[in-house]
């Protein structure tokens, strides 16, 4: 009896033992993952860097790397990058912001609980599916206006985009107002403030670490965002910051490259990670700066 | 005379704050509208275009040149088998880590390290995952442009999904529950499968819910690692009628999936095309939507029904 008692302890034990290793293993495997990905972009965009001098990456006016007389000005594709996230900021920012005021301040728990997961679903859309969208329905709507709009453009994918990532500004934003402390909201009342001053004067700035986390997580969406622009913003390089005009972003050039033969360690091959290698360093800028922000948040509050 | 004037100054303001509440709430709700509006467009538009084209003959014909005769059984197919591989990868070890990081793990820097790690995965693109996909899986381990590949480059991509619902689920489960686990002798492992991974159950259910449905609509890191040819056959059987009966030979079979198939159509031009995929964009709308929705139902279970 006690002796199985003792057997059946150290089983336990062993177990314990295991069960903590295997568990480690599955903590560590998220930072393997970083390195995974850090690492192939450092080793497979390596031979690029090389054989690019820096001077031309900042001084070249276009981005030609596959062609027989290279350019390789990267400004051409972070142009693409810049107006499509700026023109969907515009979309998402004023409207995320306000439908994030209204379902914190305005809006019945009732109309909240139901509105919010509907929203969310906006981001839960297959990207593809905007993408498709912004091309055969949204950019014909715009050239009614517009009638020299061409068949892709930066305007239309920006738009689609700004509506995807409308989620992400509200629902975090509400997040973080909501959990602005109810006294600080009475004393205002108590002043006499109307709702609409209350929120914009004491809310939103009691809020505003956790909105800009929202903001700033939003761009890093919108930065590495594919399928959308790759569709409907054109898959041509071009320096030009009018959104009328189509052309590619820096994960437009990964699809455009990546859809044809790409044989491993062609010049091809090697251009599209360091696309990618300057793509990771920009969103890894955005989420620390958004993590950074958030945890702020969650200790003032 | 002059608190008669102030009294009415004030009863002025209050009036204009009050309409200007009004007004904002009426905005507010005439944005939200709007908003939700462009889902219900989108639905709308991908239902007016596809709907008439799905039918069997859509669901169980291979890609074609020919519009009218194209279908997504090649695409379907390969959609179930990446996410097979994707859930296998993804589900064990996000749980895992989720564990580990909510009930194992020391405060040290080094936790940190990999919390910080985790909040940053969760946010880089999903083209990068494709990219790393390509360097290490295709040519590194000698995958080839496999299911393997695809569904190991998803799994990693909707890995900080179930971590962090793991965690988040874990964290709402009272520390009593594990006192009083500890308190008869338990281990911590113990505590953790008889009484913490039953608690969480639908917690990380719903996080598995919507990582998969993430998965199913990726495409751009399929791309990337080479996934969008013509495929007119489908990967060898899981399932064979010599012994051992399963066979793993699908893994390494090149693939399509049903993103990739109506980026194929989308990019094409004339209206057949678009038609197509118009079509494929209501099914995957259907599963993904479905699935948010399941989750979103299932949250709310869980919600109502623990209380502690």
């Amino acid at each position: 009896m006690l002796f199985s008692k003792v057997a059946s302890r150290r089983w336990d034990k062993g177990v314990e033992w295991a069960m903590v290793w295997i568990l480690r293993f599955g903590g560590w495997i998220s930072v393997l993952v970083t390195f995974g990905i850090v690492i192939t972009l450092v080793t497979e965009s390596g031979p690029f860097f090389a054989k690019v001098p820096f001077q031309r990456l900042v001084s070249d006016r276009m981005w030609t790397p596959l062609f027989a007389d290279p350019q390789y000005g990267i400004s051409a594709l972070l142009a693409g990058t810049l107006v499509t996230t700026g023109v969907a900021l515009l979309v998402a920012v004023p409207l995320g912001t306000i439908l994030a005021i209204f379902l914190s301040e305005f809006a019945s728990v009732r109309l909240r609980e139901v509105v919010k997961p509907m929203l969310e679903l906006l981001s839960a859309v297959p990207t593809v599916v905007y993408g498709y969208f912004a091309l055969l329905t949204l950019t014909p709507l715009l050239q009614i206006v517009l009638p020299d709009l061409p068949q892709f453009s930066m305007l239309s994918a920006g738009l689609i985009m700004g509506i995807m990532i409308i989620p992400y500004v509200t629902s975090l934003g509400e997040d973080s107002m909501r959990s602005v402390p109810m006294l600080l909201r009475e004393g205002a009342y108590a002043l006499g403030d109307g709702k609409l001053g209350v929120a914009l004067r004491v809310v939103f700035p009691g809020a505003f670490s956790g909105l800009a986390a929202a903001y700033v997580l939003a761009i890093s969406r919108a930065v590495g965002e594919t399928m959308i622009v790759a569709i409907a913003a054109g898959l041509q390089p071009k320096l030009t910051m009018n959104p009328l005009d189509s052309a590619a972003t820096v994960t437009a050039f990964i699809v455009q490259v990546s859809l044809g033969d790409l044989p491993h360690g062609s010049i091809g091959y090697q251009s599209i990670f360091a696309a990618g290698a300057v793509l990771f360093l920009m969103t890894l800028g955005f989420n620390l700066a958004g993590h950074a922000l958030r945890r702020r948040f969650h200790h003032a509050v | 005379m002059r608190s008669e004037h102030f009294l009415e100054n004030q009863k002025q303001t209050a009036s204009r704050r009050k309409a200007i509440d009004l007004w904002f709430g009426r905005l507010g709700f005439v944005l939200m509208l709007g908003t939700l509006g462009v889902l219900a467009v989108l639905l709308l538009n991908l239902a007016v275009n596809g709907l008439s084209r799905i039918d069997w003959h859509f669901l169980t014909s291979f890609p074609s040149r020919k519009a009218a005769e194209a279908g997504v059984l090649s695409a379907w197919v390969g959609t179930t088998l990446l996410m097979l591989v994707t859930a296998s990868l993804a589900i064990p070890l996000g749980v895992a880590a989720g564990v580990y990081l909510e009930e194992y793990a020391p405060k040290n820097r080094w936790t940190d390290f990999i919390e910080i790690n985790i909040a940053n995965l969760a946010g880089v693109p999903s083209i990068l995952y494709g990219l790393m996909a390509l360097g290490l899986f295709v040519y590194k381990f000698k995958f080839g442009q496999s299911i393997l590949a695809g569904g190991m480059a998803l799994g990693c991509l909707v890995l900080p999904i179930v971590i962090v619902a793991t965690r988040e689920s874990l964290r709402t489960i009272p520390s009593s529950i594990r006192e009083a686990a500890f308190a008869l002798g338990a281990t911590r492992w113990q505590a953790v499968w008889h009484h913490l991974l039953r608690y969480s159950t639908g917690g990380i259910a719903t996080g598995v819910i919507l990582a998969m449905s993430r998965a199913i609509g990726e495409s751009s890191p399929l791309i990337t690692i080479g996934a969008l040819t013509f495929i007119a056959f489908l990967p060898p059987a899981p399932l064979i009628a010599q012994p051992p009966f399963v066979s793993f030979e699908w893994l390494f079979s090149p693939f399509t999936a049903l993103p990739i198939q109506m980026f194929n159509w989308v990019s094409r031009p004339g209206e057949e095309f678009q038609a197509n995929a118009a079509a494929a964009g209501l099914i995957l709308m259907v599963i993904t939507l479905g699935m948010n929705g399941v989750a979103i139902l299932l949250r709310r279970h869980v919600q109502r029904n623990i209380k502690w």
